[in-house]
């Protein structure tokens, strides 16, 4: 295929330890190219703890999530990777000694020779509220996401949710739906306050509903929803006809298609040997907090280490004819031309 | 040192130790209480160590800040006293809270 990309290295996961593992790669003369299912770099400390600092970084003595993912970005910014945000890896195979072919969902189609797997927890997925009977529903009535706006022109929707994304795609959503119901735990949004306002005036002009309740009760068949219950905080159940369910309770860590890749798993993580953070297949690479070996912590200062051990590995993958002397950033020449300081 | 008791949804009762000064949350992941997840670590960004406190208790622990409200937000089947135990400080006043775990914490 002439729009399949070719990288020495893919790194499925761009958090912290992605991110660090670029810059060793680098030093070794090896490009990357990453992909991740968030729409920004940083993984956890960008998604889960921003603001929150972290303490255990050697010689850091104290730095929060977003800092540290900035810091990273500026350090392998000498390396040229390529990113890939927003979306997911589904497919991995190997066509070669090593080399394989990976696909993601926006329909990206990678040939790298190693693939290198720093997916952390596993891809932050959408929460699915626990309603009884909920999956026949999923992709055909109730969705996670909206792909096309237009799948929802004249129809009846239902959003759920208190925070940005219910609030965006209620007011994107709201002139084309037939009508439109948004519904939330209480009568308070953690979203933008212009959303928050826009949203009000819409439900003061009569252009959309909003309930305050729990969703509880699905009605309908063959996946096609047609009403929701409702309880509201005294108990009290209302009924609401629908055609579609929009749920938007944020993101949860799941392990995802890295389970139908053929590699062997221990309780979803990835065992490595601790010499070259391979997996049982060559060329296929586990760091970070995916992979497990005697002794392993989770901790982003392992990860690192991890990085750097994977990538002298990499290098004999990549360059199975060269031999890899191993220098310092703070002497060799060399590593200081590739970070365009020398 | 004060006591907790969780009661799992499955009906099983834990009645722990639980040391001045940590949080419910780090309590029941040193005690293998299983309806606890606390994907974040305690960073109050997840909403998977959501507890029912016990109506008796509720006005011991006290309510939720508005951080915290809001994360409650992403978490299901809530409570009027339900609250992140992460965010819940054991102290002397919290000896024999009694706390239920939820079915589901949205994983």
């Amino acid at each position: 295929m002439s729009d399949t990309i070719k990288t020495d290295v893919l790194i499925i996961g761009a958090g912290p330890v992605g991110l660090f593992a670029v810059f060793e790669l680098g030093l070794l003369d090896i490009k990357a190219h990453l992909v991740d299912i968030l729409d920004k770099v940083g993984g956890q400390c960008a998604e889960l703890y921003p603001e929150k600092p972290i303490y255990d970084i050697p010689g850091i003595p104290y730095i929060t999530g977003h800092e540290l993912t900035e810091a990273l970005m500026t350090q392998i910014k000498p390396f040229g990777a390529t990113f890939h945000l927003g979306e997911m890896v589904t497919t991995l195979e190997k066509i070669g000694e090593p080399a394989f072919r990976v696909r993601t969902d926006a329909g990206k189609t990678f040939e790298a020779k190693c693939v290198v797997i720093a997916a952390g927890g596993g891809s932050f997925q959408p929460k699915r509220p626990p309603i009884n009977g909920i999956e026949p529903y999923e992709e055909k009535s109730v969705f996670y996401a909206v792909r096309k706006m237009e799948n929802f022109r004249g129809k009846k929707l239902l959003i759920v949710g208190g925070g940005d994304s219910a609030l965006d795609w209620t007011l994107s959503l709201q002139p084309i739906a037939k009508r439109l119901t948004l519904v939330h735990r209480r009568d308070e949004f953690r979203g933008a306050p212009d959303s928050v306002n826009k949203m009000r005036e819409l439900v003061a002009a009569g252009g959309m509903d909003l309930k305050i309740g729990q969703v509880t009760e699905l009605e309908g068949g063959g996946g096609k929803l047609s009403a929701v219950s409702i309880k509201d905080k005294a108990g009290a159940l209302s009924r609401v006809e629908v055609d579609a369910m929009l749920p938007f309770f944020g993101l949860t860590m799941k392990l995802g298609p890295v389970a139908d890749w053929g590699i062997e798993l221990k309780d979803n993580l990835i065992p490595v040997d601790t010499g070259k953070f391979e997996s049982n297949i060559p060329g296929l690479f586990a760091i970070g907090d995916i992979n497990t070996y005697p002794g392993k912590l989770k901790l982003i200062l392992s990860g690192f280490h991890e990085a750097a051990l994977m990538s002298q590995q990499a290098y004999h993958y990549v360059y199975p004819d060269k031999k890899l002397v191993f220098q310092y950033t703070t002497s060799s020449t060399s590593l200081q031309k590739k970070l365009g300081v020398a | 040192m004060p006591k907790i008791t969780f009661i799992e949804h499955d009906g099983s009762v834990h009645t722990v130790e639980a040391e001045i000064g940590s949080t419910v949350m780090e309590t029941a992941l040193k005690n293998d209480i299983s309806g606890i997840v606390a994907e974040c670590g305690g960073s109050c960004t997840c909403a998977t160590c959501l507890v029912h406190v016990d109506e008796k208790w509720f006005p011991v622990v006290g309510p939720p800040s508005p951080e915290e409200e809001d994360m409650i937000d992403t978490a299901f089947e809530i409570t009027p006293t339900s609250r992140l135990s992460c965010q819940i400080k054991v102290t002397e006043k919290l000896d024999g809270l009694i706390v239920r775990t939820p079915a589901y914490q949205g994983r």
